[in-house]
């Protein structure tokens, strides 16, 4: 799913916004189904990385001792996704 | 007139007197259709008898004569000497396996891999030998053929990053072998090899770099079918917590 | 009979250096799709804080969206672009390998499974583009 979406995101929201090409208001984010797109897009990748960046951070050997990074990693995500939540709510 | 001659960087180790490899130099004549395996006879019968390497076929079909030609895991009787000259070729032995001497690595971690997936057909039910052959469709045969070429030769376990991290890691030819029978229609045992193949050791090590694939001298692309081995055992286990009385 | 095992103290071990991804250009380049997920994650956050500008104030959410606009900002999100396209396509291409795909009796070649997922890619990139023109407000 991050391979389909995040690349067309990054475009509109890293670029076309900041310079201006497409003008943004914000009043979409309110919808709740907006609100649960975003959801998804954004907690569900941080899984993804979480998994990915542990093995690699192991496999890389940089002595980082395992349980803690376990537990950084894959707590963040579960952090991450919580904060989500948060801020998609409050919107 | 002096003959064209090609230097080969040659790893020697012997047990017990060495602290660790070195690398010895040897020229020696370079003929046009030799591969790295008749360079190393020829260094055994003409140069250094001592040098110990494996090797048997000489055509790419016993698996035996592996090793490292130029930091990359090869088939020495398949490693052509006119892919390299004139440079000079290192010879090390297989990557990721103990060295017992010089070439010769100690393959007994992946022959205890290969029986442990348990690769030969477990069936539910015996059929009586009167009821016949066990028939197969040639879709049936398709389904796991590419995946019995497998000649044991360990490039892809050479190839494979995680296994040179994590010596405890299946790897790719074992978890092949294990699907080579999981897709096998005459066979049902895909419950007894689900413990192993399921593991953390087993598939879930894999992080898909696909080196093994790439390394493989018979096509058998073990990373496809370690790949689908994960859609597998994740089915499978969901299938065994949800539905822990069903009878596959 | 069983199998002669080699004496275990006179094996010489090899250790795998810290470096072992740099060796090998095909090494590197999986490093490189792994750290993909590090930007795209990166990326989701700032996306995140700059959705909870709203909470502040319209604008608040538009100001944060032209701080974006900042050179270092920009460099940042072409990277995290490049990052997150090599890894929609190397994904698709892992899709080909994993879930291989039949039309009737033969198998559909990995190389166009790959190519019809990046199709589907641009196709829904273009539709969430156009939606997000259309109900933006």
């Amino acid at each position: 799913m991050a391979a389909f979406l995040v690349p067309i995101h990054i475009f509109i929201f890293g670029l076309a916004v900041p310079f201006g090409w497409i003008t943004d208001s914000g009043a979409l984010y309110r919808h709740w189904l907006v609100k649960l797109y975003l959801f998804v897009l954004i907690s569900l990748p941080l899984y993804h990385w979480a998994h990915r960046f542990y093995f690699t951070l192991n496999d890389m050997r940089l002595g980082i001792p395992r349980e803690p990074l376990a537990l950084l990693c894959y707590g963040g995500a579960v952090a991450g996704t919580v904060v989500t939540a948060w801020v998609l709510l409050l919107v | 007139m002096s003959e064209p001659t090609i230097t080969l960087n040659v790893t020697r180790y012997r047990p017990g007197q060495d602290l660790a490899p070195r690398s010895q130099p040897y020229s020696i004549p370079y003929k046009q259709d030799w591969v790295v395996l008749d360079a190393l006879n020829y260094i055994k019968d003409h140069l250094d008898g001592t040098l110990t390497y494996r090797w048997s076929c000489r055509m790419g079909v016993c698996g035996s004569c592996g090793m490292m030609v130029n930091g990359e895991p090869k088939l020495t009787c398949a490693a052509f000497l006119r892919d390299y000259y004139p440079q000079e070729i290192r010879v090390e032995p297989l990557a990721h396996f103990p060295v017992i001497r010089d070439l010769v690595i100690d393959m007994s971690d992946f022959l205890d891999k290969l029986k442990s997936v348990k690769p030969w057909i477990i069936r539910k039910t015996e059929k009586p030998i009167s009821q016949g052959e066990y028939l197969q469709t040639p879709a049936e045969l398709e389904a796991y053929k590419q995946f019995t070429q497998c000649i044991n030769c360990m490039l892809c376990y050479a190839a494979c990053p995680v296994y040179g991290l994590e010596p405890e890691f299946l790897g790719p030819a074992a978890i092949a072998l294990g699907y080579r029978y999981n897709m096998d229609s005459r066979d049902q045992g895909k419950d007894e090899r689900q413990r192993v193949l399921g593991s953390h050791d087993g598939v879930w090590q894999c992080t898909f770099v696909g080196e093994c694939t790439e390394v493989c001298p018979k096509h058998v692309d073990p990373a496809a079918a370690i790949q689908r081995s994960k859609v597998d055992t994740a089915q499978n286990w969901f299938k065994s917590v949800l539905l822990p009385w069903g009878e596959r | 009979m069983s199998a002669v095992r080699p004496d275990k103290s006179k094996l010489y071990y090899p250790k795998m250096p810290a470096t072992w991804w740099l060796r090998k250009p095909s090494y590197f380049l999986f490093m490189l799709r792994e750290l993909s997920s590090v930007f795209i994650a990166i990326f989701l956050i700032v996306f995140l804080i700059q959705i909870y500008q709203l909470t502040r104030g319209p604008e608040a959410y538009v100001a944060f969206a032209q701080g974006l606009s900042s050179s270092g900002w920009v460099i940042f999100h072409l990277v995290a672009l490049a990052f997150a396209i090599y890894h929609s396509i190397t994904w698709f291409q892992s899709t080909a390998v994993v879930l291989p795909l039949r039309l009737g009796e033969r198998a559909i070649p990995p190389g166009v499974v790959t190519a019809l997922h990046i199709g589907a890619w641009i196709a829904i990139s273009l539709a969430i583009l156009i939606l997000f023109l259309a109900l933006r407000g």
